[in-house]
């Protein structure tokens, strides 16, 4: 409390008497959830494409998929959704599922067995950027009539090497298994793009939630679903609004103008939760917080210089300032809650350290440039870097520009260093393995945009092969062991300065119950939310 | 000329030589100029600016990059730290002083390109006329016709982020009004006896536009600048709070702002200090654009 | 001009000859800017180093997801080969669809623009009926305390950074006091509840005699509009103090006074009548202004118009998006031109 905040408190006091009917507390309908959140991400609604955070949100209210998590119990793991059970084959390679009897479209049409093998064909036929969370079994194209093949009540995937069950079913709940009411579907194909076109902006789905409106940058607004099979949701309507600013999300949660507040910063996360009526609801999510270095670069390159990184960032001074509540301390590239995660955090700031790495490797007056992203809290850890590296001599020169400049550049390996965030894409310790410790070809030819190790010219030191036979590792526990083997090679040599992992900060009004985002598995869900 | 008083020389009705004349009416200006108080005002603050950059060191009582993450959002008037400390614990009192040297160094650049260009430009139409005109005059057009800070940002995300390439994106942004303006003027301009006799004399239109009909826009031309100056700063401040100005740690004002919005509800003076010392800035540059428009623009002067 | 001043022989035809002709080059003026405005837009979007085909495909894609969507832009061809194209399609009334959120540009716009237009009108609105007789009394009253105040109300108005004054006035005026409505158009269930006629929510609520809703938009609006109103009025109302200024000193004013006409009617009938044609030229170019689209009063206030449309779709290499805005911006900015040197030819007796 400072003496302006009392003042103009005691402003609205004196004229709150004045005029109590204009200053009365709005309130939101008792059926309706009301959601502030920047959606300006959401580039299509097609379950076969859309691939960003508030895209993946309305697709898992709209899309039920083969198997699926629930919101209420999120650690138990992926459950029952349109398949009722499965089965293995004996060789490992092929999963039969039975699919769940009297579940119906919003449009009314029954969900067959058909629509499913149509979906999941159709994910890989179109080829979008997610496809490779489906691709990375073998399925292709040409073979996907012999791969997924529906029979009567019965839909039989078949994997070209015997993987992990958990891996290929962890894969299904990602956005891209949401399953489409083909007939409606086909109805809009458009010269055969199987309706992708009209899937950007529409929904055929089966969940909760059907679409009534997106407007981009403005608003998404949800209708429930009254036959969904799990019972009728109690939000009748969901409205999620584009809300840049986290002071405006918070006056108008302060107001009671909306239910939920989702992108406030630590300072408003601090002064809403002070407020009646408000609670913050805090869930661990899976998107980590770490710097690298191009292994291009002919003094970042040297072991002593990359370990002497990871003693140059301030890891307790950020996260109990300006990352205050919204990141943890986490130093390896699987998340927590994820398979064989590690909490092993072997570094701190130690300048000393690092000099005397550094010294080893006979570096002295390095000049280097960052990137990051325009965006608050990474610019921040960036000069908090830039601060610490001044201290051992280094000089480095931070560069912010768009998301998408920054990205460009990094993905051409033309970035000494890049500060950034990494979200895994589907709940298997395989998303983030296979692109932090896996890079097969290290050449530029190989052009590998995708991989984090190689945008970084990180060969892996044989990290890759562990890699790949970690996938195909059948025993959990064993493979468990064999991910926090590789992350414990990786924290040490491995160019990547993995800071923190983050945790969302819901701020909600206070009669909202259930509310969930998700956790570090998957995304937002309004059908068990009640008011 | 002796017995005369320096005062009485610059006030004089007869001048002596065409330097006599300028200075004179140069003091006619200033006293003009000096009768108004707002306008004094405005230069006041300009000059206490200047002062600010020049010895910025000297005042700055921290060093405006060192971060005490330890001390952050300490509230104005707190020990050691008179406008208190930001997010990673600097001194703001520090960073506004430094960062008088950004502003400067922008507002200086901007106000020597973008007149100059739209001089260049305006003149060169209104006094060559015909296609020339036309197709100069269309280019003018198109670049007044976009979306100012649109294409500031347009150029700043092509160019790169950075101090220079704001204060080239704003520039670019600021140079079509100068250049229609200089364009009226030329036209009012060349059809007088004057510039026909000095034609006649045997001057190129090199020499006629560079030293007659320049020297003739230029005080129209200052005033107008002065008056945009504060739009430039809000320009350069705006791009600043949308990431695309100066790079960080700098401490350029708009920059702090951008940084401190994120605490205005609890921690108002972190953007808002910035702010004011924009506002005070621009304010000082309207009351002194606003006064030389008196001084020096004899529709509405010298009543 | 050297037409309309060529003594009159065929009294009938010649004016309308005239008249065709610079209309004919009016239009040919429009064109030429506007294919200029295009060109420029264009090549700025492809020179720009932010990468359309990321920004579609997205971080993660493969590299074969990546060739086939630059092949489906066109990328692959030259620079005049894909402006030739989208010319073409310019013409036919297509800009493309958006590259991110795959809908008609034109679609977005008319969604879009709507927002921008009803709160531009409304903030210069504001603007004239507050600048223009302050203007005009601060000139009447030359250096008095009632112009000092104007001249300080206005300069503080050209100072301010508007989006330090939104966040503030949001906080104080919506936050603490709840005097109006929050950031965005209308209170969430509000929504939809009057059909989109003109996608002016203060005009479509009206039309459905709606008074709610039209409260609630008016509850929204007042404040970006008062933000918007009060950085107009500073332009119009110094505007209108400098052609009042000039008017009273000029021969007519005094001989009107000396003739023993009421101070009222000097000022009223004569000076500001007078000052009609410019007021006009400035209040469109103020009008214009804020019909680009205040990008940051809009983000702070959640305003989806076409200034934070565009931004956003610039900084995330939206092409078409960007285009589709910017013709439209220019267009009605090289219209509004127009239009006020048409009124400054037809009123103005010395260009006649």
């Amino acid at each position: 409390m400072n003496a302006f905040n009392r003042l103009l408190t005691g402003a609205a006091l004196g004229l709150a008497l004045a005029v109590t009917s204009t200053s009365a507390m709005a309130e939101t309908p008792p059926n309706m959830l009301v959601i502030a959140h920047r959606i300006d991400d959401i580039t299509t609604l097609d379950p076969a494409e859309s691939f960003e955070f508030a895209g993946s949100d309305v697709s898992r209210n709209v899309y039920q998929k083969l198997v699926n998590f629930d919101p209420l119990n999120l650690d138990a793991g992926y459950q029952p959704d349109i398949a009722e059970s499965w089965d293995v084959s004996e060789d490992g390679k092929s999963i039969t599922f039975n699919i769940r009897e009297g579940l119906t479209f919003h449009s009314g049409n029954p969900v067959t067995a058909e629509d499913v093998e149509f979906s999941l064909r159709r994910a890989i036929i179109l080829n979008k950027t997610p496809a490779f969370i489906l691709t990375q079994f073998g399925f292709t194209p040409e073979n996907i009539e012999e791969t997924i093949v529906a029979d009567g009540n019965t839909l039989t995937i078949t994997t070209d090497k015997p993987y992990a069950t958990s891996f290929v079913l962890n894969c299904l709940t990602a956005t891209i298994g949401g399953i489409v009411d083909k007939k409606t579907v086909m109805e809009h194909d458009k010269d055969g793009d199987l309706g992708n076109e009209w899937l950007k902006t529409n929904t055929a789905g089966s969940g909760a939630y059907s679409l009534v409106s997106w407007k981009p940058n403005e608003s998404v607004t949800l209708k429930s679903n009254p036959d969904f099979y799990l019972g009728a949701p109690a939000m009748e309507r969901v409205v999620v609004r584009h809300v840049q600013e986290s002071a405006s999300q918070r006056l108008l949660l302060e107001r009671g103008d909306i239910d939920v507040a989702r992108n406030l910063n630590p300072e408003d996360v601090a002064g809403a939760s002070s407020v009646d009526g408000v609670k913050i609801a805090d869930e661990l999510k899976g998107r980590l917080m770490y710097v690298s270095l191009s292994q291009k670069h002919p003094e970042l390159s040297k072991p002593q210089v990359r370990q002497a990184f990871k003693y140059l960032v301030d890891y307790e001074g950020m996260r109990d300032s300006f990352l205050k509540g919204q990141y943890t301390i986490h130093q390896n590239f699987l998340p927590q809650t994820y398979l064989g995660a590690s909490d092993e955090t072997p570094f701190s700031f130690d300048v000393e350290k690092a000099k005397a790495l550094l010294d080893e490797a006979g570096v002295s007056g390095l000049e280097i440039e960052v990137g990051v992203r325009e965006a608050q809290e990474r610019i921040e850890i960036a000069q908090s870097l830039q601060n610490a590296l001044s201290q051992v001599g280094i000089t480095m020169n931070i560069t912010v520009g768009t998301a998408k400049q920054i990205l460009a550049r990094y993905r051409a390996r033309e970035l000494d260093v890049y500060l950034g965030a990494w979200g895994p894409d589907y709940p298997d310790p395989q998303t983030n393995a296979g692109t932090f410790a896996y890079n097969p070809d290290n050449s530029d030819e190989a052009n590998a945009t995708g991989l984090l190790a190689w945008r970084n010219s990180w060969d892996t030191g044989g990290l890759t092969e562990k890699t790949d036979a970690a996938v195909v590792e059948n025993d959990t526990a064993k493979r468990a062991d064999m991910y926090k083997e590789i992350q414990a090679e990786f924290r040490e040599t491995s160019p990547f300065v993995i800071m923190f992992q983050q945790i969302e900060q819901s701020a909600l009004r206070e009669n909202v119950t259930n509310f969930s985002t998700g956790q570090a598995i998957t995304s937002a869900s309004y059908w068990q939310v009640t008011k | 000329m002796s017995d005369m008083t320096l005062r009485q020389w610059l006030l004089t009705d007869e001048p002596t030589s065409r330097r006599h004349a300028r200075l004179a009416s140069f003091y006619k200006g200033w006293l003009t100029l000096r009768s108004n108080s707002m306008a004094m005002v405005g230069l006041a603050i300009l000059v206490i600016l200047v002062l600010t950059a020049l010895f910025a060191p000297f005042l700055a009582p921290h060093d405006p990059f060192v971060q005490s993450l330890s001390s952050r959002l300490l509230p104005i008037g707190a020990e050691g730290h008179l406008l208190g400390t930001d997010s990673l614990g600097r001194d703001i009192l520090s960073r506004l002083i430094f960062g008088a040297r950004i502003t400067l160094y922008i507002v200086a650049l901007v106000a020597l390109i973008a007149p100059i260009a739209g001089l260049l430009v305006g003149t060169v139409a209104g006094y060559v006329g015909g296609w020339t005109d036309v197709i100069l005059m269309r280019i003018t057009d198109i670049f007044l016709a976009f979306p100012r800070l649109v294409l500031a940002l347009a150029f700043v995300a092509a160019l790169g982020a950075g101090i220079e390439n704001a204060v080239l994106a704003i520039s670019l942004t600021a140079w079509p009004p100068y250049a229609r303006m200089a364009r009226a003027e030329t036209l009012t301009i060349r059809s007088t006896d004057y510039i026909n006799a000095i034609r006649l004399q045997g001057a190129g239109p090199f020499r006629i536009i560079t030293r007659h009909i320049w020297p003739l826009c230029i005080s129209s031309l200052i005033v107008r600048v002065t008056l945009d100056m504060a739009g430039i700063i809000l320009a350069a401040a705006g791009l600043g709070f949308l990431g695309l100005g100066a790079q960080p740690p700098s401490p350029e004002w708009g920059a702090m702002i951008s940084e401190g919005r994120r605490f205005i509800l609890d921690h108002w003076w972190v953007a808002t200090v910035p702010g004011l010392a924009i506002f005070t800035v621009s304010l000082a540059f309207n009351l002194l654009g606003d006064g030389l428009r008196d001084a020096l623009d004899p529709k509405d002067g010298g009543q | 001009m050297a037409l309309a001043e060529r003594p009159t022989e065929g009294r009938r035809s010649a004016p309308l000859i005239h008249w065709i002709k610079s209309i004919l080059k009016t239009l040919g003026t429009i064109a030429i800017t506007m294919l200029g405005l295009l060109f420029v837009t264009f090549i700025i979007g492809r020179v720009m180093p932010i990468d359309p085909v990321l920004a579609i495909v997205g971080e993660r894609a493969s590299q074969s997801t990546y060739d086939a969507v630059y092949q489906q832009l066109g990328l692959d061809k030259p620079l005049l080969v894909q402006f030739g194209y989208y010319l073409w399609d310019v013409l036919h009334g297509d800009f493309g669809d958006s590259l991110l959120n795959a809908r008609p540009v034109s679609e977005d716009i008319a969604r879009v623009f709507p927002a921008t237009l009803e709160l531009a009108t409304l903030g210069v609105l504001i603007g004239i009926f507050l600048g223009v007789p302050l203007g005009v009394i601060a000139a009447v009253k030359r250096g008095s305390w009632i112009d000092q105040i104007a001249r300080v109300v206005a300069l503080v108005g050209y100072s301010m950074p508007i989006f330090w004054l939104g966040l503030m006035g949001l906080l104080v005026f919506y936050g603490i006091l709840g005097w109006v409505g929050g950031p965005g158009r209308l209170d969430i269930f509000y929504e939809d509840l009057v059909p989109t006629r003109t996608g002016l929510i203060l005009l479509d609520s009206a039309l459905a005699q709606d008074w709610d809703v039209f409260r609630n938009a008016l509850s929204h609006i007042i404040l970006p509009a008062a933000l918007l109103g009060y950085y107009s009025l500073a332009y119009i109302s110094r505007m209108t103090r400098s052609f009042m200024l000039e008017q009273l000193s000029a021969e007519y004013v005094i001989t009107a006074r000396v003739k023993g006409l009421s101070e009222r009617q000097v000022i009223w009938r004569h000076a500001f009548k007078n000052i009609r044609v410019q007021l006009i030229t400035v209040i469109a170019l103020s009008y214009a202004n804020l019909l680009e689209g205040s990008v940051l009063t809009e983000i702070i206030f959640s305003w989806p118009g076409i200034g934070s449309y565009i931004t956003t779709a610039l900084l995330s290499a939206d092409m078409n998006a960007v285009l589709g805005g910017t013709v439209v911006v220019g267009l009605i900015f090289i219209c509004l031109n127009i239009f006020s040197d048409l009124l400054y030819r037809f009123f103005d007796p010395r260009s006649k």
